[in-house]
């Protein structure tokens, strides 16, 4: 991708060699897309700046597109931010939001998802998998009924895309966000999958990139790198999305056994390969993630400290975690340079941390200390 | 930190929902706070702020102790961001809550 902040510095819209041979990077970085998600033809591939937008886009595009149809929006109570504002802002403006609850686990509730669609429901949005807690979603069932229905049906699968194969044409999204960052590509690219005649119109306007979904001048280095991500995922995706869903459970296994008081968050199975979620009792994230910082690991957590409302998680409060249960969660997300070793050098560091956490919390019942 | 099991005044402030809970434990003698520990159930701000607060007061009198604003705790800590400003800047609360239950205790109403 470095040539292309140099060098091959074309604008992918001028007709001159240059602009020429940054719009092959162009397409070749999108026919890579297409690979990846399977998707029918690169018509259907739209770069953005990144999984936020793609999921504003969806979501206020078919609404707005729509609105002569219908002006009500399924979706569920762990989407992303990204999900969830836009569904309030277009709440203010007279549509009508359903959030579908989820199970313990974090799996859609299928029945009352095909419950809240109504006549005049013109789009369903469901995660593909939360990136919080993991748990992926009956995405082909979900897709069945919402066809059925004869709405159209968005997936987040921002978290997902790269970590597990998505097929966009048997499990049937009519239009899915992803990310280049997260399957190691740079930040500032993006794509929305949009399925040839999903009716949607752009949020934003201009010269008519991106066939006018998503007008301004590409970044092309960002998206050739993300291109890139793209296709080594492609390859790379299955075995090593065992090898580290070998991690995951390793990680997990060892976390529950050495730490009394410790849980799971999301499903024990259906979940991300890369991703682990566990709560303490009667400790908080944040301190957690600034004792393991200082042994050298990096998480994050669902506590209201992490984020910038002071709330804690949504997604933690919908699967059923209390108050104070969702602020002594901890998220550890593996990837490709971790090893077996990095599993066991956690495995060994966090009990202690979190034994003298626990010392000093007042809510540690006294048993516990002996 | 920790707790004093035989405490002369205890105050608890904060709320585990929010995600932050202090207790501050101190013991008095001659009217200066002899002793002083704290326990606590929070993020990093929340522990250091009642870390802090003690390094702060042991060895003041009541009166002087009572004066330990939130303002100093957190200046004393070199500044904490303006988010945690409120909500895990519990200390000197804890503290002047602390020393209201030794004084209730002894019977004198402040």
């Amino acid at each position: 991708m470095l040539p292309y902040l140099t060098d091959k510095y074309g604008n992918p819209s001028s007709l001159h060699s240059w602009g020429n041979e940054a719009r092959r990077a162009l397409e070749d970085a999108r026919s890579n897309i297409v690979d990846l998600i399977e998707a029918k033809k690169p018509e259907e591939v739209f770069f953005t700046a990144g999984g936020t937008e793609s999921n504003n886009i969806a979501i206020k595009g078919v609404a707005s597109r729509n609105k002569d149809r219908g002006n009500h929006i399924v979706t569920t109570s762990i989407e992303h931010m990204s999900v969830v504002n836009p569904c309030k802002s277009l709440m203010k403006q007279g549509f009508e939001v359903t959030f579908v609850p989820v199970d313990k686990y974090g799996v859609v509730d299928v029945q009352a998802l095909e419950k809240a669609i109504k006549d005049k429901t013109t789009l369903v949005s469901v995660t593909y998998a939360s990136g919080e807690i993991g748990t992926t979603q009956p995405i082909k069932e979900i897709s069945e009924i919402v066809h059925s229905k004869g709405a159209s049906f968005h997936v987040d699968a921002v978290s997902a895309c790269g970590q597990t194969p998505i097929n966009v044409q048997t499990e049937g999204m009519d239009l899915m966000s992803i990310s280049s960052n997260d399957m190691y590509g740079p930040r500032g690219a993006g794509a929305l999958y949009v399925r040839t005649g999903t009716r949607i119109e752009p949020i934003i306007q201009g010269g008519g990139q991106e066939r006018g979904l998503r007008s301004g001048t590409e970044n092309i280095a960002a998206i050739v790198g993300m291109g890139k991500a793209a296709e080594i995922a492609t390859i790379e995706m299955k075995t090593e999305g065992k090898r580290l869903a070998g991690l995951r459970d390793h990680l997990i296994e060892g976390i529950l056994q050495s730490v009394p008081a410790s849980f799971l968050n999301g499903h024990p199975t259906k979940r991300l390969p890369n991703n682990a979620n566990v709560r303490f009792s009667y400790i908080e994230g944040e301190s957690l993630i600034l004792s393991l910082d200082m042994q050298g690991v990096a998480c994050s957590s669902g506590s209201a400290c992490t984020s910038k409302t002071l709330e804690p998680s949504h997604v933690l409060l919908a699967i059923g975690l209390k108050h104070e249960e969702a602020h002594g969660s901890l998220l550890f997300t593996l990837g490709k340079n971790n090893t077996q070793e990095d599993v066991d050098y956690v495995v060994r560091v966090l009990p202690d941390i979190v034994k003298r956490l626990r010392a000093i919390s007042p809510l540690t019942p006294k048993e516990m200390l002996q | 930190m920790g707790e004093i099991p035989d405490a002369d005044g205890v105050g608890t402030v904060g709320n585990p929902v929010c995600g932050d809970l202090m207790s501050i434990y101190i013991k008095v003698k001659d009217n200066h706070i002899e002793d002083i520990k704290f326990k606590t159930f929070g993020c990093g701000a929340a522990i250091a702020t009642s870390s802090m607060i003690t390094e702060l007061a042991r060895g003041k009198t009541l009166e002087e102790a009572m004066k330990i604003s939130r303002g100093d705790v957190a200046d004393n800590l070199g500044g904490l961001p303006p988010i945690k400003m409120h909500c895990s800047n519990l200390a000197a609360d804890g503290l002047h809550a602390a020393i209201q239950d030794y004084l209730k205790k002894k019977g004198v109403q402040k």
